[in-house]
């Protein structure tokens, strides 16, 4: 056989648009070969069969109703960050720093719990914890925003970087305000006098933050695809140029654009600490920022898709949790699974934008 | 008053993983891979030392039982192969895929300190072995022998012998790589594809295959930085999340360092005393303030940060084409 | 030449981009010792045929034979060892490398680089064509010719003997012009093989051996350049015989609509693009604007429409009332703001007049999403705006709610100039509206410019073809280096005067 003489066994090539629901096929074909291959990992490590271990894994996740309700609260945290990102995302500005902006806002709503309590009512604090939070959070967010703007300096980067000096502020705070000296950790805050505490609705103590993240979520829908700051954006994240000549001005947008994505992620870290969790500390976040990043992008940036992608992985964390504890195995295993079901995702998405023609000339379609 | 001769010495020590995450993250991004796995690469490439060695030495019995050459052979070739399956993964996923950089980046190091913190947490349950916890002395002390006299010659023994071999070799790894990069033909070609992989591909340049190699091997080199980190600075012990986020700072020691793996090792040990500045500065009771002082290198790289964005100058930007996937049919 | 051998045989080359047939069982012989024109119109399918020969694209079916071996091309790197060597229109340069270093980049050869021995050898190659490069220059530091000079020493260092050039003039003065052919034709009488893709006509007359045409990505046929004229090549490339004929109504009540007085402007680098710039346009007149593209025509019609910062002058708009408004140092919407409709068709469609990936009518918005106080946008006018520019203007295109990317350039370019007279403009500026076209689309846009100067709209029209300039401007403005090399009524003007004004201020004085 001489090689000379063929033509490439299989080459590339870019196909057209593909109607959406082969489109979400694939990617639901992915999710399912990831889902196959976890349980194959799964059931390495421990032994179990196939089938047990997601029985085992959605016993963890809906087992009870209070499993339940802690898995909406990572849906809806997740989710929350997911929704921050996403507009700076649709702008082509990579807002990795979503971590930092939670903890900003978090860190301003504790600052207010703890200074404050004494000082106003707790209405009054309520809603200065609302507002310092969101305030810091858009101004974490604002700060790499005014410095692409101006000088277009890499963003990835910067946010990135700004995410540790957040750590480190919190870590600075969590000294400060430690309970009791010495102890490195600042405790419940105002545990007797729940001051600057959000209210519990319905008896449910998670059911405002979900209640919250479901409106953000329509929102944020309605603003991306019908408000005019919305086409703002997917014009400036198309072409700088073809913004400019229309006449928006596009450093304008970056900013606000940020200041929103910040201010979400403040919101986020206001439900953490004065919602639910009732303090602060550096991994308040629990790595939601950089998640978040991946969930965003996995749902081709669309708000409503966000909802199931949040589920899937909140599902994982909680159900690969489960299987952890019975089987005595570290937490960590979590993160194994939703490593393979992002690669796989990630993957996937080649053979929705090519295809694969092979030789012989007969064009067949990869997957 | 300012302890400098013990200072060095610890900073070098932190500085180490970070130049070869660093070092591995510069040859990356040389390529036009910006790889932001590479946190969850140094910790696999960690895990995987420990893996080795701790079947080594389970299998072994006794550290008097071991064989000098394999004690270090076993750990170095298991943490090599780990980071260099991750840096395939991400080839695989980036190149061949042309999936998203940022987003497989940090996929890569969800799974990578998932990876490490599993491996690290359930190891001893998963092998049935029955001991307490991970603690490879032997290993440890092949991996953290200095060199010989550095105990007799005070100061400059204490500052420049008194590191175990992967830290000579971190150096050495950087001044090869600033070569290979500035005066070779392959140096040349791979600047070339992280700057312009079009025209790259139209002199004859097989991108792919140099995005590749590139990824591969820097993930390798940022994978010792991780098996540096447990043999020798943690004394073969692991524990969970310790490592901590050196990855990350090994980013960004990349841009601090104006994608110049020479400037890398003075620039880490910079950055490895940075981090530990806290300990040596006297803040008498008031222990807040030593978490400041752990911000600081993310301050000085974001202020270089800017700085180079300012000056523009273009020999000091990273690669133009860094982030983006090359399709040679894209029109 | 019928006993030669040929140096590439192309036969049945087949090549298609998503629904796009770009080369359509193409049958094609090159010869060495020869210069082959290849000519086709813009979209002809010329460079993807060659982009197939040089390893960039790789045919969907047909076979190629080098020296009358069937070979296979997967990369510029198999091209390059069967010696054939490409000169793109967007140059292959790396910006922050130098010139010898670009030129031995991929080149095999010793690990260590000496890039002295190198630098000596493109010494030679310069000294023994006449060219002027400086080896250790960095390319981001060179001006256009001489980056395409270091493209082609980059070729012959290669020793390539069948080199590809693809509208190497486009970017040359005609002097510049001149040497280069003369380099061309000293290397065909080296031996090698040379093809030119061009559009020119009088390129191919006055360079070409033979000439091959394409025509919509099929081959038309290829004859010896002696025995043919521009006349019959023109007929084959556009398939039936062009009158080449213009509309130009004569002005209606021409007054003065925008003065342009005293307009410098520098690039980022600090390099004048244009200096002291003075002119007037009016009302009901095409003002068409000529010179050797990146003279200046960018900047004058971003300055205008506000998208460029400008050292000094100004910009005077004048509006029906004989009130004058200053528009330079605003914004694109400021300018909107005091009432001026200014519509602007940029060189750059799908970069900055158009986004590739919205649709139809989401492109429509771009100018008008602003209108009505809702924070929401009104989606209701645009949609029916697109649908009246896809009427009127017969875009073909499946609907409105196909993204623009996917349409054709003419159809691109309809879009965007429906859209732009839609706002009912009293200052149009056009920059290269035509370029990209086919004849037809071309006519059509020709047709709509001048509906547009009897509504009495001052267009500003800027052209590359100067046939066309010469019969659809009523005043020709010719900028040659950022300099107003003068300004003379379109009607009689000679099209020698105008080429030696683009390239010499003021024109040529030694008649």
């Amino acid at each position: 056989m001489n090689k000379q003489n063929q033509s490439p066994l299989v080459h590339i090539v870019k196909r057209g648009a593909l109607p959406w629901y082969t489109a979400w096929g694939i990617r639901g074909g992915a999710i399912l070969l990831a889902l196959i291959v976890c349980a194959i990992v799964t059931t390495v490590v421990t032994g179990d069969n196939p089938l047990q271990v997601y029985a085992t894994m959605f016993e963890g996740a809906f087992g009870t109703a209070r499993k339940s309700w802690t898995t909406m609260q990572s849906t809806a945290m997740l989710l929350g960050v997911s929704l921050a990102v996403t507009p700076a995302f649709r702008m082509r500005f990579w807002n990795i720093g979503g971590e930092g902006q939670v903890l900003a806002g978090g860190l301003a709503a504790a600052a207010c719990m703890i200074c404050l309590a004494d000082a106003v009512p707790n209405w009054l604090l309520i809603i200065l914890c609302v507002v310092t939070s969101i305030a810091a959070g858009a101004l974490w967010a604002a700060i790499p925003a005014f410095f692409k703007a101006k000088w277009n300096t890499n963003e990835t980067l910067f946010t990135l970087m700004m995410n540790y000096v957040a750590i480190q502020l919190v870590a600075f705070f969590v000294i400060v305000w430690e309970v009791p000296k010495g102890a490195g950790k600042i405790g419940i805050i105002n545990q007797s006098t729940e001051l600057g505490w959000l209210p519990v609705i319905g008896n449910q103590k998670y059911l405002l933050n979900i209640l919250v993240i479901a409106v953000l979520t329509v929102g944020m829908y309605i603003y991306l695809n019908y408000s005019k700051h919305g086409y703002e954006i997917a014009v400036v994240g198309e072409s700088e140029k073809t913004a400019r000549y229309v006449g928006i001005k596009v450093e304008r947008v970056i900013v606000r654009t940020m200041l929103l994505s910040g201010a979400i992620c403040g919101l986020v870290g206001l439900l953490l600490v004065s919602g639910t969790d009732h303090t602060v500390t550096t991994t308040i976040s629990a790595g939601r920022g950089f998640t978040a990043v991946m969930i965003s992008w996995l749902a081709k940036f669309n708000p409503l898709i966000m909802v199931f992608v949040s589920l899937l992985i909140a599902f994982l964390e909680k159900g690969a949790g489960e299987i952890s504890t019975q089987f005595g195995l570290n937490q960590s295993f979590s993160d194994i699974l939703t490593g393979i079901i992002l690669f796989f995702i990630i993957g996937c998405e080649f053979f929705i934008t090519y295809k694969l023609s092979f030789r012989k000339s007969e064009k067949k379609e990869a997957k | 008053m300012f302890d400098i001769v013990s200072f060095i010495p610890r900073a070098v020590v932190q500085g180490i993983p970070l130049l070869f995450g660093s070092t591995g993250e510069t040859l990356t991004e040389k390529s036009g891979n910006l790889n932001l796995g590479i946190p969850g690469i140094m910790y696999v490439g960690g895990i995987c030392g420990v893996i080795g060695a701790f079947l080594y030495e389970q299998s072994a019995g006794s550290a008097d039982a071991m064989n000098g050459f394999l004690t270090i052979a076993i750990p170095m070739l298991a943490s090599l192969l780990g980071s260099l399956l991750m840096g395939l993964l991400y080839c695989f996923l980036t190149v061949t895929l042309r999936a998203n950089q940022n987003v497989t980046g940090l996929a890569m190091t969800t799974f990578g300190v998932g990876f490490g913190n599993f491996f690290g947490g359930s190891l001893i349950k998963l092998t049935g072995s029955e001991v307490p916890s991970i603690a490879l002395s032997a290993t440890s002390s092949a991996f953290s022998r200095s060199l010989p006299f550095a105990d007799n010659l005070g100061w400059f023994g204490a500052i420049f012998l008194d590191y175990g071999f992967l830290a000579y070799l971190a150096i050495i790894i950087a001044f090869v790589l600033s070569f290979i990069i500035n005066k070779t033909r392959v140096g040349l070609n791979l600047r070339a594809v992280g700057e312009n992989p079009n025209t790259a591909d139209a002199a004859g340049i097989n991108v792919n295959r140099y995005k590749y190699i590139a990824t591969c091997v820097g993930s390798m080199i940022a994978g010792l930085g991780g098996l540096y980190y447990v043999m020798d600075y943690a004394c073969g012990v692991w524990s969970n999340d310790a490592f901590g986020d050196r990855g990350w700072l090994a980013i960004a020691l990349v841009i601090f360092t104006v994608w110049r793996p020479n400037i890398g090792v003075l620039a880490s040990i910079l950055f490895g005393g940075m981090y530990i500045l806290y300990l040596f500065i006297p803040t008498g009771t008031n222990l807040c303030v030593k978490e400041l002082y752990k911000m600081i290198p993310y301050l000085v790289t974001i202020i270089v940060l800017v700085a180079v964005s300012i000056r523009q100058k273009k020999e000091n930007q990273g690669p133009a084409a860094l982030g983006l996937a090359y399709f040679r049919e894209d029109r | 030449m019928e006993n030669k051998i040929a140096a590439v045989k192309m036969r049945d080359i087949t090549k298609t981009f998503g629904a796009t047939v770009a080369n359509d069982k193409v049958w094609l012989d090159i010869y060495r010792g020869e210069i082959l024109a290849l000519l086709g119109e813009n979209g002809s399918g010329k460079t993807t045929l060659m982009n197939m020969l040089s390893g960039i694209y790789f045919p969907d079916e047909g076979h190629i034979y080098i020296d009358e071996k069937e070979v296979v091309i997967r990369s510029p790197k198999d091209a390059l060892k069967l010696g054939v060597g490409m000169i793109h229109q967007h140059f292959k340069l790396v910006d922050v490398l130098t010139a010898t270093e670009n030129i031995i980049l991929g080149l095999e050869g010793k690990g260590k680089l000496d890039l002295k021995s190198a630098a000596n050898k493109i010494r030679e190659i310069c000294d023994l064509y006449g060219f002027d490069v400086d080896p250790d220059q960095r390319i981001y530091e060179m001006s256009v010719s001489q980056k395409q000079t270091v493209e082609i020493v980059k070729v012959l260092y290669r020793g390539a003997d069948i080199l590809i050039l693809d509208e190497p003039t486009a970017v040359l003065t005609p002097q510049e012009t001149d040497k280069l052919f003369a380099v061309l034709r000293n290397m065909r009488d080296a031996g090698k093989a040379i093809v030119i893709i061009t559009h020119k006509m009088h390129e191919v007359e006055a360079l070409s051996d033979r000439v091959a045409v394409l025509r919509h990505g099929q081959f038309i046929g290829d004859m010896p350049t002696k025995d043919t004229n521009a006349q019959e090549m023109t007929n084959m490339m556009v398939g039936h015989p062009v009158v080449l004929n213009i509309d130009r109504p004569e002005p209606v009540d021409p007054k003065p609509r925008l003065v342009v007085k005293n307009l410098t402007v520098k690039n980022v680098d600090g390099i004048v693009k244009l200096d002291d710039v003075s002119f007037t346009a009016n009302s009901g007149e095409i003002l068409g604007i000529a010179g050797i593209s990146g003279c200046g025509q960018k900047e004058l019609l971003e300055s205008i429409a506000g998208l460029q910062p400008t050292e000094g002058g100004s910009v005077c708009y004048i509006n029906d009332d004989g009130e004058e408004e200053e528009l330079l140092g605003k914004n694109p919407l400021e300018i909107a703001d005091k009432g001026v409709t200014l519509s602007f068709v940029p060189e750059d469609r799908l970069g900055m007049g158009l986004v590739g990936n919205m649709d139809l009518s989401d492109n429509m918005m771009l100018r008008s999403f602003r209108s009505g106080h809702s924070i929401l946008t009104d989606r209701k006018n645009p949609r029916k705006l697109a649908q009246s520019v896809v009427d009127e203007l017969g875009v073909v295109t499946p609907g409105i709610t196909t993204p623009v990317r996917r349409l054709s350039g003419g159809n691109v370019q309809k879009v965007l100039v429906g859209r732009e007279i839609a706002s009912a403009p009293t200052v149009l500026l056009t920059a290269y509206a035509v370029r990209g076209l086919d004849i037809n689309s071309s006519y059509l846009i020709y047709d709509l410019i001048n509906k547009q100067k009897e509504k009495g709209v001052a267009v500003i029209y800027v052209g590359e073809d100067l046939d066309v300039l010469l019969e659809l401007a009523d005043r020709i403005l010719v900028l040659c280096g950022g300099k107003v090399s003068g300004i003379i009524p379109g009607r009689g003007a000679q099209k020698r005067d105008v080429g030696m004004m683009m390239t010499k201020l003021g024109g040529n004085d030694n008649e």
